[in-house]
């Protein structure tokens, strides 16, 4: 038995020592880090393109997936894929928003989201054809292998890194959204796209690569849980309501709100399963439902 | 001459009417789970390995004709009676076969009971098939709790690790599994020093592998299964729980579950099941036809059972010349059990399969030589030791 990690219990909180609290704490800080970047790809394409992307579940498996088939099949590595898998189903979005999803930006939300939630079925069968059900093996790269004995946890390198990517990437999007001139574009462009084309701004060009990069986010957060998460058909489909719970709560559209929220949920999550496992299913969703009682615009969203 | 004429006809009538008569026709219906989290470790495969049955058995050169439908219960319970009331009902089907998902199969379980016909259980979990829930109309094949718990539970008490923690899928079979296991580890002299019941299915473990790892615990036990016990598996050897000398148990692993793993994550691993491909000549030359029918993948032990399962069916078929439910149960209870894939056994009063199971440990990569060589054979448990004894199971049939 691991003994450093018994230690001395000096107080307890509520029943719990402190060593199996921060431990706990981190944990929902890792679990938040896949929230909110799964959260800011579905945050970035409502906000922007006013579709509910109910696909972004499968995007994501697509992403382990592909990073499995790219090590399996040409033998790219991790770091390799974490760079190329985005780009790849990326590029799958690109395809998809212009054959399909742009032909429904004049219907209402209720169309792009059923169009979306076919087209998640579709990709989660055909890869559940190929490839069963059971899931693929994908081992953590030997550069991230191991972990730190921080006194109160182990705490393996590969999550450390989980949380470091993620925070830098959600930091980035926000940054190039709300800072920058691209951003500004962008921002302007779904708030009137006619005045925007009308600056020679090539409107639908922007709203395709945003769909493109929302998606792409998707996929990195794919690759990122291909290692600790079992890389199979349904991985997609078992996270995503929990991040739609998320962008609801922190506001849909918001992107810094999802971000906050993603981590915060994460934590929420964590403590739950220390003092009350069973209902650590359902807790999201009970702060979702009052949430929506008490803000229906959501923490972070501007009401409509 | 005409009258002579006459009387060969009318004798080829009767010989004729005769092998008509004798004739019968059964129809198999393979119900499980065939896009979910078991379709890998039941799916079509079983049907392939009941289909493999009827040919095998060469049933129609007995004068036995077969047809075999198959349906997907999606793990739930009112889907899996529907269908098995449908089936019963309007189908004229006479068997329903494998079934796995506890709560599924006790449905089915009731729903044979009711119509009277014969359940051939090989994919489900829980000891209450053949304990207080057991049927006069159900043979439960291939494993259950109690027989998991009894052969991973002692094996690792025996090996030292008295004190066990679990982590348990909050259902009716987690629990199943939770209370047979805790029950071995108890009688063999260990302990149970906590638990803890995370929601199905779940995806991210480690909060309660990190509550495993504190409690002091030499052993955890996963009583989940399928999806739940790869990646618990797999993030505890991400937090180095297997390196800092706690040991894991699982309690329900299948061949599929160790595939999806990779054996560098599943190394080391000991898990108790009823057959394993590369048991002996006959499992592997059979293995090796059902890998050829279907994508390429090895059986495992539910889809073996499905087919031993359809063999003692079709045996007790041709022994009573008829398919009446009644007369069946009876035969496939008096007669033993011979089959490639389970050797001899036998069918129990309470409806329980009786054969060896088997203690296997997952090869370290550098051991395995080739896809799928995957198990090591630890020690083999006697078929009289390797199931609960009938007077314990608390089954009306055992009285």
């Amino acid at each position: 038995m691991s003994d450093r990690l018994q230690g001395t219990v000096m107080f307890e909180l509520l029943g719990i020592p402190p060593q199996a609290l921060f431990g706990q704490l981190l944990l929902g800080l890792i679990n938040g880090s896949f929230y909110a970047l799964l959260s800011l790809g579905l945050a970035v394409i409502f906000g922007l393109l006013n579709i509910i992307n109910f696909a972004h579940g499968a995007q994501y498996m697509m992403g382990a997936f592909v990073a499995w088939m790219l090590l399996n099949y040409v033998g790219v590595s991790y770091w390799w894929a974490l760079l190329l898998v985005p780009l790849v189903v990326g590029v799958f979005g690109v395809v998809i928003e212009r054959l399909m999803i742009s032909r429904l930006y004049h219907l209402d939300h209720l169309y792009g989201l059923l169009l979306t939630f076919g087209l998640a079925l579709i990709i989660q069968g055909l890869f559940r054809n190929q490839y069963g059900i059971s899931g693929l093996p994908y081992q953590i790269p030997s550069q991230l292998a191991g972990g730190q004995n921080l006194g109160f946890m182990f705490l393996p390198n590969y999550r450390g890194w989980v949380i470091f990517a993620s925070l830098v990437v959600c930091l980035s999007t926000w940054f190039i959204i709300e800072k920058t001139r691209l951003g500004a574009y962008l921002r302007a462009a779904t708030e009137n796209p006619t005045l925007v084309g009308a600056f020679g701004i090539n409107v639908p060009r922007l709203i395709t690569l945003t769909y493109g990069f929302g998606v792409a986010l998707a996929a990195l957060a794919g690759v990122l849980a291909a290692p600790i998460y079992s890389v199979n058909p349904n991985m997609g489909a078992d996270l995503i309501i929990v991040v739609f719970a998320v962008v609801v709560i922190g506001g849909m559209g918001s992107i810094l709100g999802s971000i906050i929220t993603g981590f915060g949920l994460g934590l929420v999550e964590g403590l739950t399963r220390v003092f009350y496992p069973e209902g650590s299913a359902v807790v999201i969703f009970v702060i979702m439902a009052i949430v929506l009682l008490i803000k229906p615009a959501g923490l972070f969203g501007r009401p409509a | 001459m005409k009258i002579s004429n006459l009387v060969l006809t009318a004798l080829a009538a009767t010989l004729m009417a005769g092998t008509a008569m004798a004739d019968t026709a059964v129809k198999l219906g393979v119900l499980n789970d065939r896009s979910g989290i078991y379709a890998d470790l039941a799916g079509e495969g079983s049907v392939i390995a009941a289909q493999m049955a009827v040919e095998d058995f060469k049933a129609a050169e007995k004068g036995i004709t077969v047809e075999i439908i198959s349906a997907d219960h999606q793990n739930k319970p009112d889907v899996a009676s529907t269908i098995a009331r449908q089936w019963y009902d309007q189908e004229g089907v006479d068997v329903i076969l494998d079934v796995p998902t506890s709560s599924a199969a006790l449905a089915v379980n009731d729903v044979t009971r009711e119509k009277n016909k014969v359940f051939i259980n090989s994919g489900a979990a829980s000891s209450d098939l053949t304990g207080s829930k057991c049927s006069p109309n159900t043979v439960h094949w291939t494993y259950d709790t109690w027989a998991l718990a009894n052969g991973t539970g002692s094996a690792m008490v025996q090996t030292g690790g008295k004190k066990w923690f679990f982590l348990t899928a909050d259902y009716a079979f987690g629990h199943a599994l939770e209370r047979d296991t805790t029950a071995v580890v108890e009688a063999a002299g260990g302990e149970v020093v906590g638990s803890v019941r995370h929601p199905f299915p779940g995806t991210d473990f480690s909060s309660f592998l990190l509550q495993a790892q504190s409690s002091g615990a030499e052993v955890i036990g996963l009583a989940n299964a399928g999806g739940d016990t790869i990646n618990s598996i797999k993030q505890a050897a991400e937090f180095g729980i297997t390196q800092g000398g706690q040991a894991l148990a699982g309690l329900l692993v299948f061949l599929t579950d160790v595939h999806a793993l990779g054996l560098q994550t599943a190394q080391g691993l000991v898990l108790t099941e009823s057959f394993y491909w590369d048991l002996n000549d006959q499992t592997r030359e059979w293995s090796k036809r059902f890998a050829e029918k279907g994508d390429g993948d090895m059986p495992t032990m539910v889809q073996a059972g499905v087919y031993a399962g359809v063999l003692h069916y079709l045996k007790a078929v041709e022994a009573t010349g008829g398919k009446d439910p009644t007369a069946i149960m009876a035969k496939m209870k008096e007669m033993p059990t011979d089959d490639p894939l389970f050797g001899k056994g036998s069918v129990r009063v309470d409806g329980r399969k009786i054969h060896d199971m088997y203690l296997f440990k997952v090869k370290a990569p550098d051991q395995s030589k080739g896809a799928w060589d995957y198990y090591e054979l630890v020690s083999t448990i006697p078929a009289d030791k390797a199931f609960r004894p009938l007077a314990d199971g608390g089954c009306e049939l055992a009285k």
